[in-house]
């Protein structure tokens, strides 16, 4: 077969540099040249390459470094273009490199090899037996030795409109080109738009470019967190906070329904019915091995192509390398890997077998001016220790995962310098100890202070370096506000402003007062959790006034010392957050308690108990029937009236609690909060209505108070009572707010509790009407809404702060008092909605359905 | 829905909430709780702390323990070892991803029936 007979195919140029007759299948030839006769021609064996990718060429070059007579080289290529580095396409998309720039090796590189390229022809099949491939124009060459280098493909979600033209993955050259030919027709029209599916390192790439590129952005990342391979959720929150500020659109947990257009794409709409217009959609959700070809040729094919460490596969004679193979059950989509995998190959091909171990890879993002570097395993572990450091005003964040001494993983962001030396000491699997406490400071750091602690480290500061950056508050002047007799953190705080506003140097104050003090330090206000310095105080007044709008903002911005907090501080914060932003702050269901989660009281069964709400303590005939059906229907063991005036059905699985919500709403009631922390119940009495002594109607102004006040989430559980007359059979006394009714009006009483340790009310006041008893409720519940921490009933924190100060805020300060009223209020607009009725409807199923159910021998899929 | 002899499709992994949990009822034998972390990784543990046998896939999740609703036991994903001051441990099953579905081992998984 002669190049010339091809060169004019149909199916693509032919780009014969190094040609000759093609040996005949079968010869049974050895391919070793006859030693001593060197005139003889030498039949070199054939190797024949499938993928003209990085791969295979690298594969083909480390072969030639090591004996570049002994195949004769074939390679089949689907692009129509040479060798190129594809990691590079990202820059070409931006703008900041060419196509000729990246190319790796160009036709030169295979002339001088004596290797013909077969360009723009994929081969489609393989005769294992005949030592054969073919290719799509239907060419069939003969090999001794087959090497596959298909590399991956990449992974198209299965929506309608995957097919619609304007729909592209980010892949090669030809996806570049259709980008850059939508950006074009986009700026005709004065600026296009486009859709990246996949907020991964290869979509924000794509993102980023066509960002640059004038095209408004949209990501669409179904995952919470950008790079959640990548980067842990605090890295993430950093970068989606910079590609904002970019201009570009990011949409976390959304989940692509369709892409909609009618011959080219118009736009896509998401699971939740959001429609985003684009002329452009780019699919980056990720790319699996390219296995098609293997496997329809028998060999064997799990993830990837299964090689050995010489990278032979289950044919002796048919190699692969690169993304599309799996290796010890791992596969790569990364570049790094192929180097070492390139290196056992060719040593294998020139029998000097040294074999492949597998690789630890790193990951770098390439969007100009975001420096995003990630290493190794950080998803932690036992055993597994975090060094974590924050410096929010200069946009670091920097983790190092260290187990039995040695760097396991790293994640960096916005100082990426020490990248290249964490790797390093990844790779080596070094002992770390010496250099553990100096480690997350960088190599510098750790390399110049030698195995000395970093005590010494900060006594070395000169008097003149900086010690606080925000404040600009220098060594000397901290050691001499010290001197001055501040002998705590907060003291400095108060005395120099050292760490008293971002709090990224507390580290550094606290060793220069035990440098300066030694055992005379005095401990500071007890933290919020152990992830944290700082007080559930200072998290709430910094969450304010700094404007955070996420749990991981307020993590990064508060220098958190674990990457997603613990179970104490995850449910605080999304309480402060919910607190301070009503109607804008997304719960995060990840952060709430089990009860609040699921709406229900959890039993130490594992089943739940419900409790519909009673306005009031009032209940009908048709309230009634419905409990009593629920119980019966769904088979509850239980059914009791609680102290707080109502039913409690106990025993409900988690898969029933959505329909018995639907068969209790059908009766009226909602959700009566006897699991959260918020309001639970007013409890009242008959009062004048019926009763001889009563002096108010106090069932409809508890009713009234119920109404207002249901459905808020509070620091701890609340309760109200309402009685009808100083009798107090409501036992208004040892609630959180307690209204007694006397003759003249309504006496408002404070702070109490029942619980472990009784406390009876303070009288916050008496107001005339019930009017006026609403609205101090409403100011009150407000204030302790805002200021106690949380988990802290009202019993404790009144005695912490003093009635004195709530009445001063409630009672003397009637702006204050109205202000505080109108914020609950406002709040109170978002937060009355039905959970029940929402679940009921089938809002958050997979928190009631089981994922699947294994029978011996059967597993059926609850939702598949 | 596929299985092998080895491991068993239990469903697609995006049916996994990011820091949640799934059940998964073994028929005569122990409910089985797989888990997802804020990294996206998957675990799978018997849905019974050692402590009280309180159902582990409604805990809170965070990095790459679970905080047991009943009583705040701590529980590694990755060995069911309790963590802290408590003692204890929950069997592990091996799960696996691959081609975004659930796999789980067979023998771990179906353990509870043979006892």
């Amino acid at each position: 077969m002669q190049a010339s007979e091809l060169s004019d195919g149909l199916h693509g140029g032919l780009f014969a540099f190094w040609s000759k007759s093609m040996e005949l299948i079968g010869e049974g030839w050895t391919g070793e040249a006859a030693e001593g006769a060197p005139d003889v021609p030498v039949r070199r064996e054939h190797l024949v390459v499938v993928g003209n990718g990085m791969a295979g060429c690298r594969a083909v070059e480390e072969l030639l470094a090591r004996d570049a007579n002994r195949y004769r080289v074939t390679i089949f290529g689907a692009e129509p273009h040479v060798n190129y580095n594809r990691i590079m396409l990202s820059p070409v998309l931006a703008g900041e490199k060419t196509f000729d720039e990246i190319v790796i090796n160009g036709y030169d590189w295979y002339r001088d090899n004596g290797i013909e390229l077969i360009a723009s022809d994929p081969v489609v099949a393989i005769d294992r037996e005949g030592r054969t491939v073919t290719s799509r124009s239907g060419r069939t060459l003969g090999y001794d030795k087959l090497l596959i280098a298909t590399g991956s493909d990449p992974f198209i979600i299965p929506v309608p409109g995957k097919d619609l033209p304007g729909v592209i993955s980010f892949r090669d050259m030809s996806d570049v080109d259709a980008m850059l030919a939508a950006a074009e027709a986009g700026k005709a029209k004065g600026g296009g738009a486009a859709v990246v599916i996949g907020g991964g390192l290869l979509g924000l790439e794509a993102a980023h470019g066509l960002t640059l590129r004038g095209m408004k952005v949209t990501v669409l990342h179904l995952m919470p967190t950008l790079m959640e391979r990548q980067l842990d959720e605090a890295a993430g929150w950093l970068l989606k906070s910079a590609l904002e500020a970019r201009g570009q659109t990011i949409l976390t947990g959304a989940d692509t329904a369709e892409i909609l257009g009618t011959g080219a794409v118009e736009g896509v709409r998401l699971k939740d019915g959001t429609v985003i217009p684009a002329s452009l959609v780019v699919m980056a959700v990720g790319i699996r091995p390219s296995t098609a070809l293997a496997r329809e040729a028998g060999l064997a094919v799990g993830r990837g192509i299964q090689v050995d460490d010489h990278m032979v596969t289950s044919d002796a004679n048919v190699l692969a390398v690169g993304e599309c193979v799996e290796h010890a059950g791992q596969v790569y989509g990364l570049v790094a890997p192929l180097w070492d995998m390139c290196r056992a190959l060719a040593d294998g091909l020139v029998e000097k077998h040294s074999g492949y171990r597998g690789s630890v890879t790193s990951t770098k993002l390439k969007v100009s001016g975001i420096d995003v570097f990630s290493a190794g395993d950080f998803s932690g572990g036992d055993g597994a220790e975090d060094i974590v450091l924050r410096d929010a005003s200069r946009g670091v964040y920097k983790r190092v995962v260290i187990k039995d001494d040695r760097l396991v993983g790293a994640v960096l962001y916005g100082d990426t310098a020490d990248g290249g030396w964490y790797f390093d000491l990844l790779k080596r699997q070094e002992d770390v100890s010496q250099l553990r406490d100096m480690l997350i400071f960088g190599q510098a750091f750790a390399a110049g202070g030698g195995a000395a602690d970093p005590k010494a480290a900060v006594a070395a500061l000169s008097d003149d370096a900086e010690i606080c950056g925000c404040n600009g508050v220098s060594k000397g002047q901290v050691v001499a506000c010290i001197g001055k007799g501040a002998a705590s953190l907060d003291a400095v705080r108060a005395g120099c402003k050292a760490s008293a506003s971002c709090g990224s140097c507390t580290g550094i104050v606290e060793k220069l007062l035990a440098i300066t003090l030694g055992d005379a330090v005095q401990a500071g206000p007890k933290t919020m959790c152990k992830c944290t310095s700082f007080g559930h105080d200072d998290v709430r007044r910094e969450i304010v006034a700094q404007g955070m709008r996420s749990i991981p903002e307020v993590m990064q911005k508060l220098h958190w010392s674990t990457p997603d907090g613990c179970s104490s501080c995850r449910p605080a914060l999304n309480y402060y957050l919910l607190c301070a932003l009503p109607g804008e702050y997304k719960d995060d269901e990840a952060s709430r308690f089990v009860n609040e989660r699921m709406h229900a009281n959890i039993q130490k069964d594992g089943t739940y108990s419900v409790v519909p709400r009673m306005w009031g303590g009032i209940t009908n005939p048709r309230e009634l029937r419905a409990i009593a059906d629920v119980v019966e229907k769904y088979d509850a063991p239980m059914v009791k009236v609680t102290g707080g005036q109502r039913l409690d059905i106990f025993g409900i699985k988690k898969e029933d609690l959505p329909a018995v919500w639907a068969d209790l709403n059908a009766a009226g009631m909602v959700s009566g909060h006897a699991y959260g922390k918020s309001l639970r119940t007013v409890k009242t009495c008959v009062g004048s209505e019926w009763c001889r002594f009563g002096t108010q109607d106090s069932t409809g102004l508890g009713v009234k108070t119920e109404r207002m006040t249901w459905g808020s989430w509070m620091p701890h559980k609340f309760k109200i009572a309402v009685s009808g007359c100083p009798r107090n059979c409501a036992e208004a006394t040892i609630k959180d707010f307690g209204v007694v009714c006397v003759d003249s009006g309504y006496e408002l009483h404070v702070g109490g509790n029942g619980g472990i340790h009784v406390r009876a009310t303070d009288l916050l006041c008496k107001v005339a009407t019930e009017a006026e008893a609403l609205h101090y409720c409403a100011a009150y519940i407000q204030l302790y809404r805002e200021e106690a921490r949380y988990l802290e009933r009202t019993a404790p924190w009144i005695e912490r702060v003093g009635v004195d100060y709530v009445r001063q805020r409630i009672v003397d300060d009637e702006a204050g008092r109205d202000a505080l009223a109108a914020r609950f209020l406002h709040s109170q607009s978002f937060s009355q909605e039905d959970p029940w009725a929402e679940r009921a409807a089938g809002a958050d199923a997979h928190l009631h359905k089981h994922l699947a159910e294994i029978r011996p021998f059967a597993i059926l899929g609850a939702d598949s | 829905m596929t299985t092998t002899a080895d491991w068993l499709d239990v469903g697609p992994v995006e049916q996994l909430p990011v820091m949640g949990a799934r059940t998964l009822p073994v028929r005569g034998g122990d409910e089985i709780a797989i888990f997802r972390t804020a990294n996206g990784n998957v675990y799978a543990l018997v849905n019974k702390c050692p402590h009280k046998h309180g159902p582990l896939s409604q805990g809170i999740i965070h990095g790459t323990s679970v905080t047991c609703p009943l009583h705040n036991w701590r529980i590694s994903l990755l060995t069911g070892e309790v963590l802290g001051e408590d003692r204890g441990c929950t069997p592990v099953i091996p799960v696996k991803v691959d081609g975004g579905r659930i796999l789980i081992r067979r023998r771990e998984a179906l353990a509870s029936l043979a006892a």
